[in-house]
C-alpha cells in the first residue's frame, strides 16, 4: 500500500512540477519510530453518522483502529470557531496525539495553521486545502481527492437514465469544490447527449434538511429527472427524490439502501486507504507528502456499484471511462469548454489535467448548467 | 420513471403552492398549541426545544415499534411531558416564563440530540400521506396535493379550537385565567390547573409538529432538522393575533416563504438566496411593526401575558 | 442583629442560593449520565479536568469564556429595565461584520493601532445599532423586544452570509467564503504570557463598566426604575423611551465588541463560522448571573469550563457531544426555578421573620 501511495505523491507532483514550486525538501521533517502508541486525532464538523462526509471520514478513522500501536480519538460536531484550536491542543496535551486529522475545510486558515506553528514537532493533515511550500508550516500537509471523476461516470450513467434531458444538482455554497463536481457531473452527461442540462439550486447552507428537501422537491416540479448533491449529508435529498419517483446519483458515501428503485451509482470517498497509508507512513518514520491527491486510481475515490435502475448500455460506457480513468490517460476539462455565460474557458487543443491547481480555483460553470456562481 | 410536464415559469406559484402545503404543517400545529398556552396567559418559548424532542422521539418511536402512529403519539405525549414541566415550574411564585422557556429549549434540544444519536442513521417507517391530486395527469400537481394527514389534523383543529376558544365554557375559562388572574380567581378558577391544561395541550401540538418533520417532510431524524421553526411558530402567534384561523394563514404564508429561495433559482434568480431564505423572519418583522401600536394594546391579546405588557 | 450583619445575610442569599441551584443540577446531572451508563464520578473527575485540571485547561476555559462575557451583557444590561433581548448573536455577527467592513476602508499603512480602535468603535456602533432597533421597536411602535431581537438576529446571519459569498466575497478565499482578511499586523493577539485573547480583558472592563453605570449613577438608578416599573417612572418624569434605546446600544455594543475581538483575535476575516453561537449562550449567562454585569464573569468561566471539558467526555466515555447541552440546560432549568425560593428562607431574611 506505502509503495503505491507513493506512487500518486509523484502522479502529484508531476502535475505540479510544471509550477516549479515544489521540490525534494516538499516533505515533512523526518520522524523516528520509536513511540510504542501512536494517538491519532480526528476532528469532524458534524455528526459522525450523517450519511456523508463526516461519515466518509469517520469511517476512514474507524479503519485504524484496527491496526496495532494505534489509538484513535475523535470529536464530533466542533465548529470552525477558537473550539477546534482548542479540541487540538486538548488531543495533543490531554491525549498525547502526535498526528492530527482536522477533517473540515474551514479548520485550515486559520485555526490549523495557528496550532501547527505553535507545536512544529506534531504533524497536522488536513482534508481539502492546498499546502503550498514557503506558505504553510513544514510540519502540516493537506489530502484531497478528484472526486469529480467519480462525479463525470455519475454524469455518465445519468444521461442514459434522464427522458427530459435534464439533470438537477442540490449544492450547499458555490465554492470551487462545488462547482467542479456540477461541471464534471454535466460534462458527463454531455458526453452521452450534448443538449443535456443541468439545473443547480444552492441552499446555501452545509446542512439544511428542510431546504434541501424544498430544492429537491422544485427540481421535480421543473421537470427534472436524476438529481444528485453535493452537501454535508446528501440522505434527505435522495430520499426526497426517491419519494418523487426521481433517480439519483449518491455523493460521499453510498445511499444505496435509501433509494432502492432510483438510485443508479454514486460518487463516494475511500479516506479509509489514505488515512492507512498515513499512518503507516507515520509510524514507520518515514517522510509524509505535504500534498496529497488522487482520484479513482490512486484508490482515493470510489464508485457506488450500480443500481438495478442503471441500463446496461450505461453501465458499459461509465466502465469504459473509467478504465480510462484509471489508466490515467482520461482528461475531463479538454478544450473547447464554453461556459454558461459564453466565454470560452478552456480553448480548443487546450486541457487541463486533473493535477492542474488551476483547476481547484474553479469559479465559472460549464454550458448547459442553469445556474450562476 | 417519473414524467413532468414542462410548466415554465408556473412552476414558482406552484412551488409556493405545494411548499406552503409541505413546510407549513410543524409551524402550523406549533402555532395553534401556542396560541393555546397564551391565551391563557403564559408564553412557552420552548417550544422549539418541544418539536426537536418530538421528531427524535417520535422517529425513535416508529423505528423501534414499526408504527409511525404510535411515533406521533408518543411524540405529542413527550410534548406534552415538557408542557407540564414549563407549567408546573412557572406556576411557582417569581418564575419567569419567557426564561424558563429558552431554558426548556436549550435542555429539550440537547436531550433530543443526547437520545437521537443512535437513531440518525436508521430507517424508520414514514406516514403515509393522501394523494388527493389523482385527477390531474400532470406530475407536479399530483405530487402537490400529496397531503399529509398531519395537515389535515391541522386543518380540523383550527376551527375546533377557534370553537373551543369563543364557543364553550372551558374556553371561556382558559379566556378569563389569560386576560385576569383577579376576575378568574373571584370566579372560583384554579389559574395554575388552567394553565398547567393549556401548556400540556400546546406541548401536545409542538411535539406531533416534530413528529411531522421527522416522520413526513422531510422524514429522517438527523440533528440539523429544525432550523428553528418552533421559535419562529411561537413569534408567529403573536402576529396572528392569538386567533387559530390567523395562525392557519400565517403558517401558509411562511411555509410558502420557504418555498420561495429554491424556486426563484428553479427559473433562474440566482443572486441572494440568502436574503430570499431570511424572508419569512423580514414578514413578520414587518408585520409586527405594522401591526404593534405604542399607544394602545395588541387587539386580541391576552391581558396577562407577559411578552405584551 | 447589627445592621452590617443583616445586609451580609440578605447578600448571602445571592450567593447561597444560585450555589445550591448549581448544586443540585449537577446532582440531577449525576443521575442522568448514571442512566445513560456512565460512572458519575468519572464523568465529574474528567470535566474538572478538562475544564480547571491543568495549567492548558484554565487557559482553554478562558478562552472559551471570553465571548460569552461580552455576549451575556446584551441580556443582562436591558433586563435592568425589565426587557428580554435574546437577539446577542445577531448583534455579535453585525459587529464583526461591520469592524472588517471598517478595517477594509482604511487605506494601506494605517497604524494598527488606529485600525483596531476603527474596527472596535465599528463594531460597537453597529451591534448596538442592531440591539437599539429592538428597544427603539419596543418603546415607539411596542413590537415585543424578544421576538423582535430573535428576528434580527436571523436576518443578520442572512446578511452576514450574504455578504461574505457576494458583496463583500475576496476571490482568494476559494473553499470558504470570507471576506478580505484584515492583515496578519492588524490582528490583536493575546493578553502577554498567556494563551487566551484580549477579548477576556475588554469583557470584564465591560462589565465593571456596567456595574459602574448601573449601581453608581444616575441613570443606571433611573433605569433601574424603568425596570421597576414603566407606568410610575414614565409618570415621574423619567425620559423613558431615552434609558431604553442607550441601554439596548451599550448592550448592543458589547456583543458587536465580541464580534470585533473574534475577527481581529480568530479569524481575521468575517465568514460564516462567526456565527457560532455565542449569543445564544450569552443569556445563558445572563440569566444564571441572575443579570448581574459582575456576576456575568464567574459564570462564563464556568459554562467555559463546562464546554472545555465537553471534548473529554467525547473522547474518553463515548459521551455525545450534546452531554454539554444536557448539563446547560438542567442548570438552567434549576437556577430559573431557584428564582421562587429568594425570601422564603428565615435566616436571610431575619427583620421579616421578628
Amino acid at each position: 500500500m506505502a509503495s503505491k501511495f507513493t506512487i500518486d505523491r509523484r502522479a502529484v507532483l508531476r502535475g505540479i512540477a510544471a509550477g516549479g514550486a515544489l521540490g525534494a525538501s516538499a516533505t515533512l521533517p523526518f520522524r523516528p519510530a520509536f513511540a510504542k502508541t501512536t494517538t491519532v486525532g480526528f476532528i469532524y464538523v458534524g455528526a459522525r453518522d450523517d450519511y456523508g462526509y463526516n461519515q466518509a471520514h469517520a469511517e476512514g478513522a474507524a479503519a485504524l483502529k484496527s491496526l496495532p500501536g494505534i489509538k484513535v480519538v475523535e470529536e464530533e460536531n466542533v465548529p470552525e470557531t477558537v473550539a477546534v484550536q482548542k479540541t487540538m491542543e486538548s488531543m495533543i496535551n490531554l491525549d498525547g496525539a502526535t498526528l492530527l486529522f482536522p477533517t473540515s475545510f474551514g479548520y485550515f486558515d486559520p485555526h490549523m495553521l495557528k496550532m501547527a506553528k505553535k507545536y512544529p514537532d506534531l504533524t497536522f493533515l488536513h482534508c481539502g486545502g492546498l499546502w503550498t511550500a514557503g506558505k504553510h508550516p513544514k510540519n502540516t500537509g493537506s489530502y484531497f481527492g478528484y472526486i469529480d471523476e467519480a462525479q463525470y461516470l455519475s454524469g455518465i450513467v445519468a444521461g442514459y437514465a434522464s427522458k427530459s434531458k435534464k439533470l438537477g444538482f442540490v449544492a450547499a455554497k458555490p465554492i470551487p469544490q462545488v462547482l467542479r463536481n456540477i461541471n464534471s457531473f454535466t460534462l458527463g452527461a454531455q458526453s452521452v447527449d450534448p443538449t443535456i442540462t443541468c439545473q443547480v439550486i444552492f441552499t446555501g447552507e452545509w446542512s439544511m434538511p428542510v431546504k434541501e428537501a424544498e430544492a429537491t422537491n422544485s427540481l421535480a416540479d421543473q421537470g427534472v429527472d436524476v438529481v444528485t448533491c453535493h452537501v454535508d449529508g446528501p440522505k434527505v435529498v435522495v430520499e426526497t427524490a426517491e419519494k418523487r419517483g426521481l433517480y439519483t446519483c449518491g455523493y460521499h458515501a453510498s445511499q444505496a439502501p435509501l433509494a432502492p428503485k432510483g438510485y443508479l451509482t454514486g460518487a463516494e470517498w475511500n479516506w479509509s486507504k489514505v488515512y492507512t497509508d498515513y499512518v503507516n507512513l507515520f509510524t514507520a518514520g518515514k517522510p509524509i507528502p505535504n500534498l496529497v491527491r488522487g482520484g479513482l486510481k490512486e484508490g482515493i475515490v470510489k464508485t457506488s456499484a450500480y443500481g438495478p435502475a442503471a441500463s446496461a448500455e450505461a453501465r458499459k460506457h461509465a466502465d469504459a471511462v473509467k478504465a480510462k480513468f484509471m489508466a490515467g490517460d482520461m482528461v475531463i476539462y479538454k478544450g473547447p469548454i464554453e461556459t454558461n455565460d459564453g466565454k470560452t474557458i478552456v480553448a480548443a487543443g487546450t486541457s487541463h489535467g486533473q493535477t492542474d491547481i488551476w483547476l481547484e480555483s474553479m469559479d465559472w460553470l460549464v454550458k448547459g448548467v442553469i445556474g450562476g456562481t | 420513471m417519473a414524467t413532468a410536464a414542462d410548466l415554465g415559469f408556473w412552476t414558482v406559484p406552484l412551488a409556493i403552492f405545494a411548499g406552503a402545503i409541505r413546510v407549513s404543517t410543524p409551524f402550523l400545529l406549533v402555532s395553534l398549541g401556542e396560541c393555546l398556552t397564551e391565551r391563557s396567559g403564559r408564553i412557552n418559548l420552548g417550544l422549539e426545544g418541544t418539536l426537536v424532542m418530538g421528531a427524535m422521539s417520535g422517529y425513535a418511536v416508529s423505528y423501534l415499534s414499526g408504527s409511525p402512529w404510535l411515533g406521533v403519539l408518543v411524540a405529542g405525549l413527550v410534548g406534552s411531558l415538557f408542557g407540564a414541566v414549563h407549567a408546573a415550574i412557572c406556576n411557582m411564585p417569581k418564575v419567569n416564563d419567557i426564561a424558563l422557556g429558552i431554558a426548556l429549549m436549550l435542555f429539550g434540544t440537547g436531550l433530543a440530540f443526547f437520545l437521537g444519536k443512535g437513531f440518525i442513521q436508521p430507517k424508520a417507517p414514514n406516514l403515509p400521506a393522501i394523494p388527493l391530486g389523482w385527477w390531474s395527469d400532470v406530475e407536479q400537481i399530483r405530487s402537490a396535493l400529496d397531503i399529509n394527514v398531519l395537515f389535515l389534523f391541522g386543518l380540523a383543529m383550527t376551527p375546533a379550537i377557534l370553537f373551543f376558544l369563543n364557543r364553550t365554557r372551558w374556553g371561556l375559562v382558559l379566556r378569563t385565567v389569560g386576560d385576569s388572574e383577579d376576575a378568574a380567581r373571584a370566579a372560583g378558577f384554579s389559574v395554575n390547573r388552567v394553565r398547567l391544561f393549556a401548556t400540556m395541550a400546546g406541548g401536545f401540538l409542538a411535539g406531533v409538529g416534530g413528529s411531522f418533520l421527522s416522520l413526513y417532510y422531510p422524514g429522517s431524524w438527523n440533528e440539523g432538522l429544525s432550523s428553528g421553526q418552533g421559535i419562529t411558530a411561537v413569534a408567529l402567534v403573536i402576529f396572528a393575533r392569538w386567533n387559530p384561523l390567523y395562525c392557519f394563514y400565517a403558517s401558509l404564508l411562511f411555509g410558502g416563504a420557504g418555498a420561495l429561495g429554491p424556486a426563484l433559482q428553479a427559473v433562474g434568480i440566482t443572486h441572494g438566496y440568502y436574503l430570499f431564505n431570511a424572508a419569512p423572519y423580514i414578514l413578520t418583522l414587518g408585520i409586527m411593526i405594522l401591526a404593534s401600536s405604542s399607544t394602545r394594546r395588541f387587539s386580541g391579546a391576552p391581558g396577562e401575558l407577559s411578552v405584551t405588557r | 442583629m447589627p445592621g452590617f450583619a443583616v445586609r451580609l445575610l440578605g447578600a448571602s442569599e445571592a450567593l447561597v442560593l444560585p450555589l445550591a441551584a448549581l448544586a443540585a443540577s449537577m446532582v440531577l446531572f449525576g443521575i442522568f449520565v448514571t442512566l445513560a451508563g456512565v460512572d458519575p464520578v468519572e464523568v465529574f473527575a474528567l470535566m474538572y479536568k478538562g475544564a480547571f485540571g491543568t495549567a492548558f485547561s484554565i487557559q482553554n476555559t478562558l478562552q472559551r469564556a471570553a465571548p460569552l462575557v461580552l455576549a451575556a451583557l446584551c441580556t443582562a444590561l436591558p433586563a435592568q429595565l425589565g426587557l428580554v433581548i435574546i437577539g446577542g448573536e445577531g448583534a455579535l455577527v453585525m459587529g464583526g461584520l461591520t469592524a472588517v467592513a471598517a478595517a477594509l476602508a482604511l487605506p494601506a499603512g494605517t497604524p494598527p493601532l488606529a485600525v483596531q480602535i476603527a474596527m472596535a468603535a465599528a463594531g460597537m456602533a453597529a451591534g448596538g445599532a442592531w440591539i437599539a432597533l429592538s428597544g427603539a421597536l419596543r418603546h415607539f411602535r411596542g413590537v415585543n423586544e424578544t421576538i423582535s431581537s430573535l428576528l434580527l438576529t436571523y436576518i443578520a446571519i442572512a446578511i452576514l452570509n450574504h455578504m461574505v459569498s457576494g458583496p463583500m466575497r475576496d476571490p482568494a478565499s476559494l473553499n470558504k467564503p470570507s471576506t478580505p482578511p484584515i492583515g496578519d499586523a492588524n490582528m490583536i493577539g493575546s493578553i502577554p504570557g498567556m494563551d487566551v485573547h484580549w477579548g477576556l480583558v475588554f469583557g470584564i472592563v465591560f462589565c465593571i463598566g456596567a456595574w459602574v453605570l448601573m449601581d453608581r449613577t444616575t441613570f443606571g438608578f433611573a433605569a433601574r426604575m424603568v425596570g421597576g416599573n414603566v407606568r410610575a417612572a414614565a409618570m415621574s418624569g423619567l425620559p423613558v423611551g431615552r434609558l431604553l434605546i442607550i441601554t439596548c446600544f451599550i448592550a448592543g455594543a458589547a456583543a458587536g465588541l465580541a464580534g470585533m475581538v473574534e475577527v481581529a483575535a480568530v479569524h481575521g476575516a468575517a465568514n460564516a463560522p462567526l456565527a457560532a453561537g455565542y449569543g445564544y449562550t450569552g443569556i445563558l449567562v445572563a440569566f444564571l448571573a441572575r443579570q448581574n454585569p459582575l456576576a456575568v464573569i464567574p459564570v462564563a468561566i464556568l459554562l467555559g469550563g463546562i464546554d472545555a471539558s465537553g471534548g473529554l467526555l467525547q473522547r474518553r466515555l463515548d459521551l455525545p457531544d450534546a452531554t454539554v447541552m444536557v448539563l446547560q440546560g438542567i442548570i438552567f432549568v434549576v437556577i430559573l426555578a431557584s428564582e421562587t425560593l429568594y425570601g422564603r428562607f428565615r435566616v436571610f431574611n431575619p427583620k421579616e421573620a421578628a
